[in-house]
């Protein structure tokens, strides 16, 4: 294994594996660069995924205590899991559900396309998507997405027939078993889907793209990566002319470990980002690093969200074949007709039996109710919606410093109140997604609220202006030359879209700005 | 599936308290189970106790042809928290003591009437995250629902009927792939 020393100061030090760092990881070492990979979860394998749905969400999950409060149902529901991020090798690429849909051109222009929105913080993409679309390309090419370039579909499951049947009787054009990347056949060195329903437990097959088994071990395999598992950035560390130059972290031992660097990448999902640039205060940089916009942490997304089950009098079995390969489009568009600025995507969704109650029911269900509902588990169908959420600038990640992480840091805080707009797109969304299964025969539907939030973006958000956000159109922050944000935080809106694409996407891009700059010794 | 029954025979003179029944004749589990009867010997709690939060967790979660052994895995695991924790213990002796001694004899209705008063306490939600939590995980839940878990020691459903619906129109392959018998390559 390859090894770099701490005080190697020609380090690239990029800190989280998941879709941003592990994805950037692997192209800027095979093009000859030096990388310390920081990764604070352990090392699984397809081999040591558990196939109890209990025990994977121990074995994968961000589980270091984050408080939360705000206007929105998910304190109430979900008090002690606002987020369900990952901490492990491959990050959120572990536990995702494989869907690729791209934000599209009207949604990387928000606040062209939806004018101005009291109470709302929209900005603009600063990317051309034309620029967007030829990385959506290469993203795609990489994941082996279905449905693009040629790939076929993934065959539609029993669920996915309740899904399609409904949606094209409400009259929905655009339905299909999804954008996933989840092999359909053997392929990248991956297997291929065996429709086996654990996807979020990590795939056993390897069918389902994650960097855990692809672009990581690419990236060892180079020889130019040093990866460290087990290690929890606490802090980066900046020299007297304002550039960072070193993260120190806790170790496997937890042991302070210092890794000099000649630039970082952060990557540690739109939680734990913020809350790593506002750890990192100093005396410079007062309000935490590349802060002096005061946007870290700002403007905090997770997509407009939620359950809609549809309970039947026949079997359908929904926790057999991939959770979520099934789609409707037609809701993804700007209409205000509607009564909101933004569009949603409906996508197949099941759970399993001991998640589907703590998980897809709001915390005001229980009694005859609940029994009723979980006695047709078998009967059962289910969606998720996936709708742009509008960016408010009080709604943000802060430090709670009355609550402590296991080392000793503060944990972040997530504050949200739900914007009118997210309100009125899920009860539309809801509404459409009950008169699905009605369509079909459905004899009760039911819903969720908001869930604890799998897509947590925009908090270090690329912008034009430098006050509107924290980095620029390839994620270099605004303040500091030789820090960048690789992760969904640097998304300037969040679309409507499931964000791990866009993520790689900007991850290609980036990677290939930061090997010219440093090529040209302009980093 | 674990064979073995759910609770452990031990020295019950070291409990603090006990829960226990009779697994339904004939029933799923009757027939994996290596006896009918079942204790659940407790660490922290008392008996009177324990048969109030099967009532409580009964009334949260009713499923009139799932056995009691099932709730008792709720009980269980509220009991490993009390032990551990000062806290959980109050939390449950103030809880019940609020719902009165004769909780668990009185009729659904009446039960259903009394959590609803308390519906925002820290007790209730305590009981409903730990009945949700417990109930649905056991190996008694997966086959009283009909779940069948993990399926890639099986080879997934692939093979096995993933797609077996046939009470609705089938999806054209424009807007779904090719299955089993198109399988390319």
């Amino acid at each position: 294994m390859t090894q770099i020393a701490h005080d190697d100061s020609n380090a690239v030090v990029i800190i989280g594996s998941g879709a941003g760092g592990g994805t950037l990881a692997h192209e800027l070492t095979r093009r000859g660069i030096k990388v310390v990979l920081l990764e604070a979860g352990a090392r699984q394998s397809i081999a040591t995924f558990s196939q109890n749905p209990g025990e994977a969400f121990v074995q994968l999950t961000w589980l270091e205590p984050r408080t939360t409060s705000g206007s929105s149902t998910v304190p109430e529901d979900y008090p002690g899991l606002p987020s369900w991020t990952c901490k492990t090798l491959g990050g959120t690429t572990v536990h995702w559900t494989g869907a690729c849909p791209r934000i599209r051109p009207w949604e990387v222009r928000a606040r062209t396309t939806y004018g101005t929105v009291a109470g709302a913080s929209l900005i603009d993409w600063p990317i051309e998507y034309t620029e967007l679309e030829r990385y959506y390309e290469l993203a795609e090419r990489r994941l082996i997405v279905t449905r693009r370039h040629g790939n076929p579909g993934l065959p539609a499951s029993s669920h996915f027939k309740v899904m399609y049947n409904g949606a094209k009787r409400i009259g929905y054009r655009q339905v299909h078993t999804g954008y996933m990347a989840i092999n359909t056949r053997p392929a990248d060195e991956r297997g291929f889907c065996i429709q086996q329903g654990f996807c979020v437990q990590g795939c056993k097959t390897g069918a389902k793209w994650s960097t855990l088994y692809t672009e990581i071990p690419r990236a060892e395999a180079t020889g130019n990566l040093d990866l460290r598992i087990r290690s929890r950035a606490a802090q980066i560390e900046h020299g007297e002319d304002g550039r960072v130059n070193g993260v120190v972290y806790r170790d496997e031992n937890g042991s302070e470990q210092r890794q000099r660097a000649r630039l970082v990448c952060v990557a540690c999902n739109s939680i734990e980002t913020p809350r790593l640039l506002l750890l990192s205060e100093s005396a410079r940089f007062p309000h935490g690093l590349a802060n002096s916009s005061d946007q870290v942490g700002r403007n905090y997304c997770r997509h407009t969200g939620g359950f809609v089950w549809g309970v039947f009098d026949k079997p359908i079995r929904f926790w057999r074949g991939a959770t979520l390969a099934g789609i409707v489009e037609d809701e993804t568009k700007h209409d205000p007709k509607r009564g909101f600025a933004g569009g949603y995507h409906l996508e197949l969704a099941a759970l399993d039996l001991p998640s589907l109650p703590l998980a897809g029911f709001p915390c005001t269900l229980w009694g005859r109710e609940l029994g009723f509902l979980m006695d047709h588990y078998d009967r059962m169908a289910g969606m998720f919606i996936n709708g742009e959420d509008l960016a408010r600038a009080t709604n943000r990640i802060t430090l709670n410093p009355a609550v402590k992480d296991s080392f000793g840091f503060p944990v972040a805080h997530i504050h949200v109140d739900e914007h009118e707009n997210d309100a009125a797109m899920r009860a539309h969304a809801q509404h459409q997604g009950r008169a699905l299964y009605e369509a079909v025969g459905a004899i009760r539907t039911a819903t969720s609220r908001q869930t604890p939030a799998t897509h947590n973006m925009c908090t270090a958000r690329m912008s034009k202006d430098p006050r509107d956000g924290v980095v620029d159109a390839h994620g270099r922050t605004h303040d500091v030359a030789n820090l960048f944000i690789s992760d969904g935080s640097a998304l300037s809106t969040p679309g409507s879209a499931n964000p791990t694409l866009t993520i790689v996407a900007l991850a290609l891009r980036q990677a290939e700005y930061i090997a010219r700059q440093m090529s040209t010794r302009n980093l | 599936m674990s064979t073995n029954s759910p609770f452990p025979r031990r020295d019950f003179l070291v409990a603090s308290g006990i829960v226990s029944g009779l697994l339904a004749a004939g029933g799923p589990l009757s027939l994996i189970a290596p006896g009918r009867a079942w204790a659940l010997e407790l660490k922290a709690l008392t008996s009177s106790q324990g048969a109030a939060l099967m009532s409580v967790a009964r009334t949260i979660a009713p499923h009139d042809g799932l056995e009691d052994a099932a709730y008792a895995l709720v009980v269980k695991a509220i009991d490993a928290a009390a032990s551990a924790d000062e806290h959980m213990r109050a939390l449950v002796a103030s809880g019940l003591a609020r719902l009165g001694e004769n909780f668990a004899s009185q009729t659904e209705a009446a039960r259903v009437q009394a959590l609803k008063a308390v519906e925002s306490s820290e007790f209730f939600r305590m009981a409903r995250s730990k009945t949700l939590g417990n109930l649905y995980s056991s190996a008694i839940a997966y086959t009283h629902f009909g779940y069948q878990g993990e399926a890639f020691s099986k080879g997934g459903y692939f093979l096995r009927g993933f797609n077996e619906l046939h009470w609705l129109p089938d999806v054209p392959l424009q807007d779904s792939g090719p299955d089993v018998g198109q399988t390319p390559r």
